[in-house]
Order: structure tokens, then C-alpha cells, then sequence
């Protein structure tokens, strides 16, 4: 069965982006997402599920997740006081195993999207245990002596923000893809996608403000997709004239979170 | 048929291994890289590559083999013609050897080059080896052949696989590269020390306790916390502020802010002094004579479990380092700034160099210094490769 993502409706996809899903889904190989916060590597996998038509089962990790918790859980403590009140079925060891994510994908009868997002967050070593499992594809488990096995293989996208480094073992296994920050004619196509109608005039000055801010030398935190539709939204509703934009630049706390980075735009203001 | 790109991406330091090399042939075989030149270059990507500070060095090697690669008729025709008549080249021919004598540049050469050539260019050039223009091999200018150099306005083109490779846009990703803050912080994040022998109220649920208790119990439940485990690495900061240091004020802020931001450490301390560490140091970086502090208090009171970081150039006047009585911010000191660094080492079996600025080429009188500081403390560059040599330094015990 040939699948192919084409990029959805809500998301503009580069075209490089498009052959890293494909060339994964070919392999039936992870796809290992990175990039500047708010580049969109999280909405990936909800497009993809969306462009493909399947389910999407999304496993955030912590820095206290681990691995096991992917694959099922063992509630003893519930086993234990169901015991002590002699409820029924305490023989049954597996009404106390639940399934987690990765439990949850492999059983699914048909192919779903599982998207574990932000592996980064947790140990370092989370990645390396779980390499059989994304290998094989199917997981042991000794207290019901079960073994559960993907009927599907799942399309596997895990994304990452770079806080710490992952393992060689992990990264051989993937296929990697580095989202770059969108420039000046896919922001545009972005925006469109988010809002029905924009006045072309008003998208033009936004998006010049917006890349003459990130270019800026000292700004500490640039401002990134959802800072710019966020600003947009304030814009429009705020019924600013567009001519001001530029030269005033509204609501800027919307695009820059911090005061140091106000203060610094201000002052190249003056000298604009 | 590449097996000896395989083995050229491994010489210039790409962990490629068998594995993802099978992929790669795998996915060739299943035509994924859609039989063009442009898909197969982020299919090799995709699947040998996989961090962005290796996309630059994949670029370099990526250029170097394919650039002159005689393509046998296994090849799709398409890539065959794009090669016999690559676009880039139909402005007419240039100089190799200027391309090469060029791209050995460094960039301060460059820039300096750049500086006179504006001076002395009045017109339009496209396609030469000297002049600022479009193409060509001179390092300024758009679209040329030269791999460093500075690009003179216009779009970056990013169509076809060469020029893709080409631009080397990932150069700033490089490992080797100076650093930012959120690099910073993720280096700094090595610095961990687990203890559970801290005085922290007991928060954290303990299993094996619980079920040990449990059973003691005679079956009847009964949880047991414990404490949670903290890190106790404590951090003394010791930064030169101000004359040579400026330049580097940025790269030593965004430092600055990662060590401050990093809400980990047990204890943060920073200090700033001028040039070197005499008799007082300061608690600001406009280093008032208000803001002023003994160091002897700090080499009493802070004790010898800090992991000192010292941040400096390391570049002044030799009198400055070697000579007492040195008179600065109203302070008079008849003992020598090396012999301060020295009761530091003594002091904090931790403690690591940065240093923003590399040892002076021109060596001679600025490099005194720098050599005299060198010889009793471990030095080691703002780049990501050697910070984070640094920091395992710090962790471990000598």
C-alpha cells in the first residue's frame, strides 16, 4: 500500500519535510523531529494522522517518564487492596496491567500514528531502552507471561528540542529531520493557512516587523510562529492601522516574552 | 557502488555506521530518492545524518565527492545531464587555482580583504576571482563557488542539491562553533551531583520501602516516603569584566545567563574582577569600589567543594600578572595576580579556565600572559566541544 504525505489542510509542510515522512514511512523507521521551538514539530504528527487518515496516540514524556511506562503498568498497590478486601478477580493479574502508549499503538488493529514528544525530557538512558521495542515492534510482559506484538507497525514520530543529547544506538535507528525556521514565503503561506482572510497590506508590514525583529543582534529569545499568528490575531482584533505597524510595532509584548529583548528593540527602533 | 563515500563520510567525522549504510541502500533500492540528484542528496541526509551540527560537515564531504564524480549509466539520465551541464558554471570559466587559494582564507582575512575591495571596486563584476560579484570564485559576492566568504545581499537559492550543499548554511551549527545560551544551559546541565543526603522534607514515595514495610505489616498497607534526591554541585563564577574582555561580552552574558538560569545548582556564586584576581574582587561587573570584597574572604569562606570557574582572556599587561603593588580600583596589593590565581588552584582542586579568546597567533608580547596563565591552569575554549570537556573536568577527581 503506497502512502505518501503531502503536507494537511492546517499545516504547510517544506518540501524537504515531506520526503523525511515519506522516506520513514517507506523504512518503517522512527522519524526524529528537531528544531527551533514553535516551528511546528508537534502539529507534524497531528497532520500526518490527519493527511493519512489514522489515529493518533501521543505519549508526552517527562524528565520522571520511563520507558516502562510506554509499555504497561503493573498496579500493585490497587492488587494489593483489592486483597485485603477480598474483592474479586485479584486472581486475575491481568485486570492490573494496563497497557501505556507504546502498549496502546502495538495493540491497535489498525496502523496508528504514535507521536512521543519531547524524548529529550526524560533520563538520558530513556532512549536506549527502549531500542528493542521500536526495533521488534512488541514487548514482553513476565507477570501474565503475554507477549504483545504490533498487528500494525505504527508510524513512529519522535520529536525532540535538543536539551540533551540522545544516544548513537537511538539515532542509528531513526531517520532525522531538522526543522529550519520558515522564511519570509512559507510565514506567509503559514499565516494564510491559520486565517481565512488577512489584508495582504497588513500580512506584508507584519511580516517585515516580524523578520526585522528576529534578525535583531541581541534579542535573546526570538519570536517564532505562534508568537507572529498570536500577534496578528491582537492586530487585527486591536483594528491597528497597518501603516503603524511598522513603526510603532503594537502589542510587542505579544512577540517578545522577555524585557530585556523590549528594551533592545526599542532602542534600534530610534536608529531605524 | 559509494561504498567509498560511506568511507570518506567516516574520515571527515561523521558517525555513520554499517547499519544506517544498509538504509540508505535500501531506501536507493526502493527509489526513494525519487531519481533525482536533489532527493537523493536528503535522502543521505535523512538517514546518515543525525544531529544539525553534522549537517555542515555532511555539506563539506557531500561537495568533495560528488563534485568531480564520474557517474557510470546506473545513474538516472537526468543526473547525468544536470552534471555535463551543471547551471552554475555557464557564465564562463574562472581560475581553480584562485578558487583554492581563496578558500583558504581565514575570516579575518576575508573581512579585511572586503574592506579594501569595496574601496577599490567602482562597478559591476560577475564571475571572476577578485572582485565582489555574483558567481565566480572570489570569496565575496553572491552564489559563488567558495565555501567561506562574505555574501553581498540577494536570495539564497536553495533548488538543486549542490546548492544546497553549497551554501553550508548548518556552518553555524558546527560543534566547534562559539556558543549560545541555550547551548550553554545544556552543557551546564552536566553538572550534576545526585545525593539523597540532603535536608529535604520527605516527599517522594518510596516503593521498595512501602512494600518491605508492608509485609512487616502483615499484609495492611503502609506507605513510606523518602527524601528526594538533589543535586549539591555548587558553583563559584569568577569573570573578567571590561578592557580586552568587551569583545566578547556577548558570548560571555549569553554564558552568564546559562550559569544563572541553571536553577540546579545547590549554591551559584559569581565574582568579577579586571584583567586578573588581585587583592579584592568585585560583586558587580561595573566592579565599584562599593561592590568590592576581599578574596581572602572568599578563599576562607567559600569552601574547597565549589567547582570554580574562572572566565578570562587571559591577555595583559605581563607587569599586570607578574608584578605586585599593581594599582587598581583603589586597591594597592603587593601580592603578584599570579600568585592570587595560584592560592585559587590550591585552594579548589575544581576548577577549569574558559577562555572566550584563543591563544594570540602573533604569540610575542600579548601571548606572555596567556602562556604564563596556561602553564599552571587547564584552559579550554567557548566552543561546545570544549566546554564540555571542561565541565566533565570539574565532575571528576584528580
Amino acid at each position: 500500500m503506497e502512502q505518501t504525505f503531502q503536507g494537511s489542510k492546517d499545516y504547510v509542510a517544506s518540501q524537504e519535510l515531506m520526503r523525511s515522512v515519506n522516506i520513514s514511512i517507506a523504512l518503517q523507521k522512527p522519524l526524529l523531529i528537531k528544531g527551533e521551538p514553535g516551528t511546528g514539530k508537534t502539529m507534524l504528527a497531528e497532520a500526518i494522522s490527519q493527511a493519512l487518515g489514522k489515529k493518533l496516540i501521543i505519549w508526552n514524556i517527562k524528565s520522571t517518564t520511563k520507558a516502562q511506562d510506554g509499555l504497561y503498568v503493573y498496579d500493585v498497590v490497587q492488587r494489593l487492596y483489592d486483597s485485603q478486601f477480598g474483592n474479586e478477580g485479584v486472581d486475575d493479574i491481568g485486570k492490573y496491567v494496563k497497557l501505556g502508549k507504546l502498549g496502546e499503538a502495538f495493540s491497535s488493529e489498525e496502523q496508528v500514528i504514535l507521536l512521543i514528544d519531547e524524548i529529550d525530557k526524560a533520563d538520558l538512558e530513556f532512549p536506549n531502552d527502549l531500542l528493542w521495542e521500536l526495533d521488534k515492534m512488541e514487548f514482553y510482559i513476565p507477570e501474565t507471561k503475554e507477549t504483545v506484538k504490533a498487528k500494525q507497525r505504527p508510524i513512529v514520530i519522535v520529536t525532540s528540542n535538543a536539551e540533551k543529547e540522545l544516544p548513537d544506538a537511538f539515532l542509528r535507528r531513526c531517520i532525522f529531520h531538522y526543522i529550519e525556521f520558515p522564511d519570509e514565503e512559507q510565514m506567509e503561506e503559514i499565516i494564510k493557512v491559520h486565517f481565512d482572510h488577512v489584508e495582504e497590506h497588513l500580512l506584508q508590514q507584519v511580516l517585515e516587523t516580524f523578520y526585522w525583529i528576529r534578525g535583531l543582534y541581541n534579542i535573546q529569545k526570538k519570536p517564532s510562529t505562534s508568537e507572529v499568528i498570536d500577534w496578528i490575531h491582537a492586530l487585527v482584533l486591536g483594528g491597528v492601522d497597518p501603516d503603524k505597524i511598522r513603526e510603532t510595532v503594537p502589542f510587542a509584548g505579544v512577540l517578545l516574552k522577555k524585557n530585556e529583548d523590549v528594551d533592545t528593540m526599542k532602542r534600534y527602533m530610534k536608529n531605524r | 557502488m559509494f561504498t567509498s563515500f560511506f568511507y570518506l563520510l567516516r574520515a571527515r567525522g561523521l558517525k555513520v555506521s554499517l547499519n544506517e549504510w544498509m538504509s540508505l541502500i535500501e531506501a536507493l533500492d526502493k527509489g526513494l530518492h525519487g531519481s533525482s540528484f536533489t532527493g537523493f542528496y536528503y535522502l543521505c541526509r535523512g538517514i546518515l545524518v543525525k544531529s544539525e551540527a553534522d549537517f555542515d560537515k555532511f555539506d563539506g564531504a557531500f561537495l568533495e565527492y560528488f563534485k568531480d564524480m564520474e557517474f557510470t549509466d546506473e545513474l538516472p539520465q537526468e543526473l547525468l545531464d544536470w552534471l555535463e551541464n551543471p547551471n552554475r558554471h555557464t557564465d564562463g570559466q574562472y581560475d581553480e587555482a584562485a578558487l583554492l587559494r581563496n578558500a583558504g582564507l581565514a575570516e579575518q582575512e576575508i573581512q579585511r580583504m572586503f574592506l579594501e575591495r569595496l574601496e577599490e571596486q567602482k562597478e559591476q563584476h560577475n564571475g571572476g576571482a577578485y572582485w565582489i560579484g555574483t558567481r565566480g570564485a572570489s570569496p565575496f559576492g553572491n552564489n559563488g563557488d567558495i565555501s567561506k566568504g562574505i555574501r553581498v545581499g540577494g536570495e539564497s537559492k536553495r533548488r538543486s542539491a549542490f546548492q544546497v550543499a553549497g551554501e553550508r548554511k548548518f556552518r553555524d551549527f558546527r560543534q566547534d562553533n562559539t556558543l549560545d545560551t541555550r547551548q550553554f544551559q545544556v552543557a551546564f546541565r552536566r553538572l550534576r551531583q545526585f545525593s539523597a543526603r540532603s535536608d529535604a522534607a520527605k516527599t517522594e514515595f518510596d516503593i521498595d520501602g512501602t512494600i518491605r514495610e508492608t509485609c512487616d505489616n502483615a499484609g495492611n498497607l503502609k506507605v513510606v516516603y523518602d527524601k528526594p534526591r538533589k543535586n549539591t554541585v555548587k558553583v563559584l563564577l569568577l569573570m573578567d569584566s571590561g578592557g580586552s574582555m568587551d569583545y566578547y561580552s556577548r558570548m560571555c552574558s549569553a554564558l552568564f545567563q546559562a550559569v544563572s538560569k541553571s536553577n540546579h545548582f545547590k549554591d551559584l556564586q559569581v565574582f568579577y574582577f579586571h584583567n586578573c584576581i588581585y587583592s579584592k574582587i568585585f560583586k558587580d561587573p561595573q566592579m565599584r569600589p562599593a561592590s568590592a570584597i576581599q578574596t581572602d574572604w572568599i578563599l576562607q569562606n567559600i569552601s574547597s567543594e565549589y567547582k570554580v570557574i574562572i572566565v578570562g582572556d587571559a591577555q595583559m599587561d605581563p607587569s599586570e600578572l607578574m608584578e605586585g603593588s599593581y594599582y587598581s580600583y583603589g586597591a594597592r596589593d603587593s601580592v603578584p595576580g599570579i600568585e592570587w590565581l595560584r592560592r585559587f588552584k590550591e585552594k579548589y582542586p575544581h576548577i577549569v579556565w574558559l577562555n572566550p579568546s584563543e591563544r594570540p597567533y602573533w604569540g610575542g608580547w600579548w601571548a606572555k600572559t596567556y602562556d604564563i596563565i596556561h602553564k599552571d591552569f587547564e584552559m579550554y575554549r567557548l566552543t561546545l566541544d570544549d566546554l564540555h570537556t571542561a565541565l566533565k573536568k570539574l565532575m571528576v577527581n584528580r
